[in-house]
């Protein structure tokens, strides 16, 4: 925002969202999101990000349009395999003569379902466990916590593994093993957000009304844990999808012949030095998109985190 | 003799135990008529604020009666307490939810106690204390303190209790602005026939709120008197005698310090 001086004078709808007496509970909160927006466009590597996880988002719904190839079915064996990128094959080809663009869009999905589920299931999990422990103190805190100590104890890529070796090898394991793994740390950012929060007056304000514990923590406290749980489950997604691709690499993630970009390094590997692509452009894919949650996560981080603005 | 709204006995509150242990209040009494409007007024420390904590469930009884209305309070207190005595706090700042709008804040209540026609209620509540209905939507950051105090005393007022508790409820004020929120205090008790419990440091808005008072120091009741009396100096206790010296500004030759 460098060019616009501000002494334009704001336009219907800018001032519609800016209006220092909203008419209605939307107003009031479009309003708030605007001026969240305002601030995080002023940062051009969140916005990046933003692009990054849009592109991604939107590659993944219409990879059938964009997909020149099947992800799955091979071309000729005897011709083209380990073909280098060209016109035809824009990132080459793999050892079954498989389109490696089309696997990488196509592994979109797969990557883009792993994070959704793993912030759908664990940031619920750690988002209860911390407010309830937070909020109620005694000897639930203390239960609760050394629960999420015990799993916090343990290296999340080998308690992943130890998790998908006793579920079996498949995608769905695996996203089930990372949310299992994932949740602690959000547990322990809620409970240090609410334990901030719960000797407020706000708080003795709405237990005076007669409020009951449950409406106290889902009304009250986890409104004001979530902005801080979205920064770092954003800025979690790189390593999500990491571990994702770790566990694929390691044949415990997805199964061939589905795409999914660390399986797709593994094979890779075996022609690294000669045919660089193989490995390279699924490689590439998941250093692009881990970038990019990382700069939305920075980014989201100035907006929303109270403290670290102004 | 009229049943008193407020009624305490021998109240005293403990924090802690062994070492850690603190008697915040010692065996204080005192009770308030309906209607009336009482003052709790003593340095910082004196336990003031805990006996109104204590009266409405934040924090613990540990000896004494404590009759609202008449009724023993239970703990943990149920519902129809909190429609019976509600509380305004110090800090407008730190009362409100910073992401709840005040439409919000005030249907709350409303909503907890299961209340008909939030819609009318809130602006009706709003009107009360001074403020129109284009405050409806906003958040306590569009808000002045003395407006986010008068959306304090709306959401304390909406369920329409028979006894307010204030605590301080102008000392985070500039002074304009606590005039106005005083004037709003005393105007709401006489229409809405409110009983009033105010602790305060500054014996000027008890004075000027407050019919009889009770001074406290660390932890006891000093001298109960009233208002009158202050305002024309007859304080029958010494330490009494050394806070009304103190309200009334630095003097150079002043008392001899009230040794603790």
């Amino acid at each position: 925002m460098t060019g616009a001086p501000l002494v334009q004078q704001p336009s219907g709808a800018r001032a519609w969202l800016l209006s220092p007496e909203p008419a209605s509970r939307w107003q009031a909160r479009l309003g708030r999101f605007y001026l969240g927006w305002r601030a995080f466009s002023k940062n051009p590597l969140a916005v990046l990000g933003l692009g990054v996880v849009l592109l991604l988002i939107l590659v993944a719904i219409f990879a059938d349009l964009i997909a020149p190839y099947s992800p799955i079915i091979g071309g000729n064996l005897r011709t083209e395999r380990l073909l280098p990128p060209s016109a035809a094959h824009w990132f080459g080809t793999d050892d079954l003569a498989r389109d490696i663009f089309s696997r990488v869009v196509y592994g979109s999905r797969t990557t883009l379902w792993v994070v959704m589920l793993v912030a759908i299931i664990a940031t619920p999990i750690g988002l209860a466990m911390g407010t309830v422990a937070g909020y109620l103190g005694g000897w639930v805190d203390t239960v609760l916590m050394r629960i999420t100590d015990i799993f916090l104890a343990f290296p999340r890529l080998i308690l992943a593994l130890a998790f998908v070796a006793a579920l079996g090898p498949g995608i769905d394991n695996a996203i089930i093993a990372i949310a299992i793994t994932s949740w602690p740390p959000y547990a322990r950012i809620a409970r240090a957000e609410t334990l901030t929060i719960r000797n407020s007056d706000f708080i003795a304000a709405v237990k005076l009304q007669g409020a009951s514990t449950p409406r106290i923590i889902l009304g009250h406290v986890v409104p004001l844990c979530l902005s801080s749980l979205i920064v770092r489950v954003t800025l979690d997604m790189a390593g999500i999808i990491l571990t994702a691709a770790g566990l694929g690499f390691l044949g415990l993630g997805a199964q061939p012949p589905m795409p999914e970009w660390g399986a797709m390094v593994a094979t890779g590997r075996n022609y690294l030095i000669d045919q660089w692509w193989v490995a390279a452009m699924p490689g590439a894919a998941i250093f692009v998109v881990s970038l990019g949650f990382n700069l939305l996560g920075d980014g989201l981080r100035d907006v929303l985190d109270p403290k670290a603005a102004k | 003799m009229t049943e008193p709204m407020l009624d305490i006995q021998n109240l005293s509150v403990v924090f802690g135990t062994g070492r850690l242990r603190v008697d915040a209040v010692k065996d204080v009494s005192f009770h308030v008529e309906p209607g009336a409007s009482f003052g709790l007024v003593g340095e910082s420390g004196s336990g003031k604020s805990t006996v109104l904590r204590a009266v409405c469930g934040l924090a613990p009884i540990s000896g004494g009666r404590v009759m609202v209305n008449g009724q023993a309070v239970k703990s943990p207190r149920d519902k129809s307490f909190y429609r019976t005595a509600q509380m305004v706090f110090q800090d407008p700042y730190a009362s409100l939810h910073p992401r709840h709008t005040v439409d919000r804040t005030l249907s709350e209540p409303l909503a907890i106690h299961g209340e008909k026609n939030a819609e009318a209620r809130i602006l009706e509540a709003l009107r009360e204390v001074g403020l129109g209905p284009s405050f409806r939507f906003r958040y306590p950051h569009q808000l002045s303190g003395g407006q986010r105090q008068r959306i304090a005393i709306a959401r304390a007022l909406i369920l329409r209790p028979k006894i307010l508790l204030l605590d301080e409820p102008t000392s985070a004020l500039d002074a304009s602005v606590q005039a106005e929120v005083l004037n709003l205090l005393d105007e709401l008790r006489v229409r809405l026939g409110l009983t009033y419990v105010l602790v305060s440091h500054d014996l000027a808005v008890v004075a000027h709120l407050c019919d009889r008072l009770l001074v406290m120091r660390q932890g006891e009741a000093v001298e109960e008197t009233t208002a009158a009396a202050l305002r024309s100096g007859q304080a029958a206790n010494e330490y009494t005698r050394a806070l009304i010296q103190a309200s009334q500004g630095f003097a150079r030759d002043g008392v001899e310090p009230v040794l603790v």
